[in-house]
């Protein structure tokens, strides 16, 4: 059973188009790369995912119902924007995500922080973008879920913590989970990668295995990318 | 170990290549356990399923093998590793040769050069 599947998924807001029939459907155990440009429909695709959008037309099934309590209980969802209160320590952060989540593993969560350098009595506030960042990462990959939407993960992090965040979702791969990643750092991410999305101007361009894609076209994701969405 | 990546071909084929280099170079040597898969994948920073994959095409050519609870080892064949390290060096010849014919050079050159470098470096 797929744990995401989109059947002719459209999302407008206002007149504008950001989704248009999106056929898609993601197998478990899989790390997906949702690429493409700015404003191409990806954010828009995983906020539906997670049921902060509701669809104008078409259905979204998220491990087998339609967004609601119950997936949302499966769903570990990183935004692209900080979404945990600025006032919190690292420390209540990790009793707010445990009240909240049954599969919160906070011994993973202590780890990584600990691997990362984080002082758990800090504010969230108090800290710099990209420990901002590494804190909230840390949450959403402590989760035991079934789908991880990851929208821009590694953005405004350090090239060496970028290859520990990346480290960190192979080691926490699960042949149950997915992995969605959404980003422009294309060739940072191609390595970890079973499959890509390719999205341009909300609709679907592309789904193919990265492996497949690279023997058929002769070169990387990085480089098709560019191709494909040169300006 | 350093895994490195080129753009244009597959990752398995090039993890193939790579471990298959460290198993004829000694590196990995003849009935050496392997990491398990996600460990493997997470020193390279491939995916697992892409390492998987690897495996199983090492295992078909038959340089590592897998034992049901005991993990993937290498082979303790070292005839079979021979005659890949022999496959990886006539690649390798393969490879130089046609490069040197593309700057213009015949077989008869080529051998001379080699021989005039050979004793350089000696």
């Amino acid at each position: 059973m797929p744990v995401l599947e989109c059947t002719n998924l459209s999302k407008s807001y206002g007149p504008k188009r950001a989704l248009e029939s999106v056929n898609l459907a993601l197998e478990p155990g899989r790390i997906v790369g949702l690429l493409g440009p700015n404003g191409s429909g990806k954010s828009t695709l995983i906020k539906l995912t997670c049921g902060l959008l509701t669809p104008t037309a078409g259905a979204i099934r998220v491990c087998g119902g339609a967004p609601g309590p119950a997936s949302c209980a499966q769903v570990s969802y990183l935004p692209e924007r900080m979404a945990v209160p600025g006032w919190m320590s690292v420390k209540e952060l990790l009793g707010f995500y445990q009240d909240f989540y049954a599969d919160f593993r906070r011994d993973a969560a202590e780890q990584m922080l600990a691997d990362l350098h984080l002082e758990p009595k800090q504010q969230i506030r108090q800290m710099s973008k990209g420990n901002r960042e590494k804190a909230q990462l840390i949450l959403t990959m402590s989760r035991a879920a079934k789908l991880y939407l990851l929208d821009e993960p590694i953005g405004g992090v350090d090239p060496a913590t970028r290859d520990y965040i990346l480290s960190t979702i192979i080691a926490n791969y699960n042949p149950e989970a997915t992995v969605v990643i959404s980003t422009h750092l294309i060739a940072d991410v191609e390595k970890i990668l079973d499959e890509v999305v390719f999205l341009r101007e909300g609709q679907l361009l592309l789904h193919q295995e990265v492996d497949a894609l690279r023997e058929e076209k002769g070169k990387s994701v990085d480089a098709l990318f560019r191709e494909v969405f040169r300006c | 170990m350093k895994w490195q990546f080129s753009a244009d071909a597959p990752i398995y084929t090039q993890l193939v290549a790579q471990i298959q280099m460290y198993i004829v170079s000694g590196a990995l040597p003849p009935g050496e356990r392997l990491p398990s898969v996600r460990e493997f994948a997470a020193e390279a920073g491939v995916n697992p399923n892409t390492m998987q994959r690897a495996m199983a095409e090492l295992e078909r050519e038959g340089l590592v093998h897998s034992q049901r609870t005991a993990g993937r080892f290498v082979t303790e064949d070292r005839a079979r590793i021979q005659q890949a390290k022999r496959q990886c060096a006539e690649e390798q010849i393969q490879t130089f040769l046609e490069k040197m014919e593309q700057l213009g050079y015949t077989r008869a050159e080529i051998l001379q050069l080699m021989e005039q470098q050979g004793k350089g470096d000696g």
